[in-house]
């Protein structure tokens, strides 16, 4: 029988909706800074392969011109990424979903595995918890990204009062590379999000909104007085 | 579920009722919470701009975050926190020119009558000239020149501290005022300073550079060079100095820049 089961706190869920809005802003608005001065690209062997960016790309967003515009912009937004990345921070640390979320020992392996699953390479997946080992690699890397673009920004902003933050980020030149990098990650990271979303399905997606999934739950199963930790732990063993 | 024990004439919730009641509260506050930040995006994005006066050119609100986010990030300034200096070898040959605004557009200028004149109050003003400036102990300065358009560049500029030259010339009662106002003489560019920044260690009127007298282009005879500012308060061909308690003009502020700029 259907069974209604909790799956994301409030906390979870609100600070994943606050960031969404709130990184594009910073994603816009720090286009309009980077257009000032646009020097990144890739080439290999000197062929330019990719400049950042092409100007169809700028036309086609409005970006050229707006370099005041967008620090405005950006120097308030930063305020919000960074008390609701903050707040996100201490939640798992102090409610302890952090244990759901860090990779462990098995997550490199187990991650490789659900890689070849999705890709249809390979039949089985590994047994599964609330984040499965590449969710929690994944999820444990965009905090990363976040605390970096926190870190590197504050070594663009004030790299002189903050000169110690403007040297672990290997000057202020090099930061700015690493700032606008970590942007692009957060692209592909987008992305590749978007499909894993669409793939897992409506029920993956609620429990984003509205906090809860429906399982499946045999009848044998829910005569025994077992709390769902139990559950957890015989989803364990089968490991 | 505890409204259903009171209740007991009705039936309890199903699973699928409880599924769609929690579906609905939870898309009906999804939506309303995403429509309220949709509302407030259009406000901002929609919200007038500033009225013109020493900063303009964003939207009010907008401009008042910058100011607020300035009075935060000030706390952190200190005389103690200073710019990164390099070799002389590390330095740009051939330092960028990035704008001439103030220098191209004065053809009255004339390098040989040029005097500091420095404002005293509205009746006396004090004129000061490059020869007396350059009597005064030179200081050096290799660091990296941050614009705000983005880009960097190692430079090499040697002048007069700042301080040194308030003090020689008796001029640390004025500067007791919270800002410093510089023009170049045709008025075309101008900058404000906050005291702090004045009295920066680091905060040189340059008259050289790679070792040698600066060019026209980068603001001879003497041109700011404060470290801890962007290159748009790095003012060329310094005209006129003011003292005021409150907020000089400043070119870039009223196009929408942040007044303080600081570093």
């Amino acid at each position: 029988m259907k069974v209604i089961k909790e799956k994301h706190t409030f906390l979870m869920r609100w600070t994943h909706w606050v960031n969404f809005p709130v990184l594009a802003i910073m994603i816009w608005s720090g286009l309009f800074i980077y257009w000032a001065n646009d020097a990144y690209g890739i080439s290999i062997f000197g062929y330019s392969l990719i400049k950042f960016f092409p100007e169809w790309f700028y036309n086609f967003f409005h970006i050229p011109q707006r370099l005041a515009e967008g620090m405005a912009f950006h120097f308030l937004f930063m305020w919000f990424f960074f008390i609701n990345g903050l707040l996100y921070i201490i939640y798992t640390i102090f409610s302890g979903a952090w244990r759901e979320l860090m990779p462990n020992k098995n997550s490199f392996k187990e991650a490789w595995q659900v890689l070849l699953h999705d890709l249809h390479i390979r039949k089985t997946i590994p047994p599964q918890k609330k984040y499965n080992a590449a969710q929690r690699i994944a999820y444990t890397i965009i905090i990363l990204m976040g605390i970096g673009s926190v870190v590197t920004g504050l070594a663009i902003y004030k790299p002189v009062q903050f000169y110690w933050i403007c040297w672990l980020c290997g000057g202020y030149h090099f930061a700015r590379i690493l700032h606008f990098t970590l942007t692009i990650g957060y692209v592909f990271f987008f992305l590749i999000h978007i499909v894993q979303v669409i793939l897992a399905g409506w029920n993956n997606f609620r429990a984003v909104v509205a906090g809860f999934e429906v399982v499946e739950e045999q009848q044998a199963l829910r005569q025994e007085p077992i709390t769902t930790e139990k559950t957890e732990d015989s989803d364990e063993n089968r490991s | 579920m505890k409204t259903d024990h009171k209740k007991k004439a009705k039936a309890p919730l199903t699973i699928e009722q409880k599924i769609k009641r929690r579906n609905f509260i939870s898309f009906g506050a999804f939506f309303a919470l995403g429509g309220g930040a949709v509302a407030g995006w259009k406000w901002l994005l929609d919200a007038p701009e500033e009225t013109p006066g020493i900063t303009g050119g964003t939207r009010a609100p907008l401009r008042r975050a910058l100011n607020k986010t300035e009075l935060f990030f000030r706390n952190f300034f200190s005389n103690n926190h200073l710019v990164k200096t390099y070799d002389k070898e590390r330095a740009a040959k051939t330092p960028r020119v990035n704008s001439l605004i103030g220098i191209e557009d004065d053809e009255d200028f004339d390098i040989t009558t040029w005097k500091l004149h420095v404002k005293l109050n509205n009746l006396n003003s004090q004129y000061i000239s490059i020869d007396e400036i350059k009597a005064l102990p030179k200081t050096e300065i290799v660091y990296d020149f941050k614009c705000v358009e983005g880009w960097d560049e190692i430079q090499h500029w040697a002048g007069v501290r700042l301080s040194d030259f308030l003090a020689h010339f008796n001029l640390e009662e004025q500067a007791k005022k919270q800002y410093m106002g510089l023009e170049t003489p045709n008025k075309a560019y101008y900058v404000g300073l906050e005291r702090d920044s004045v009295f920066h260690p680091q905060t040189i009127l340059a008259y050289e550079m790679n070792g040698k007298p600066i060019s026209l282009e980068h603001g001879a005879p003497l041109r700011l060079i404060v470290p801890v500012k962007y290159g748009i308060k790095n003012l060329k061909r310094i005209g006129n100095m003011t003292f005021s308690d409150s907020r000089p003009k400043d070119y870039w502020a009223e196009q929408g820049y942040d007044y303080y700029s600081g570093l």
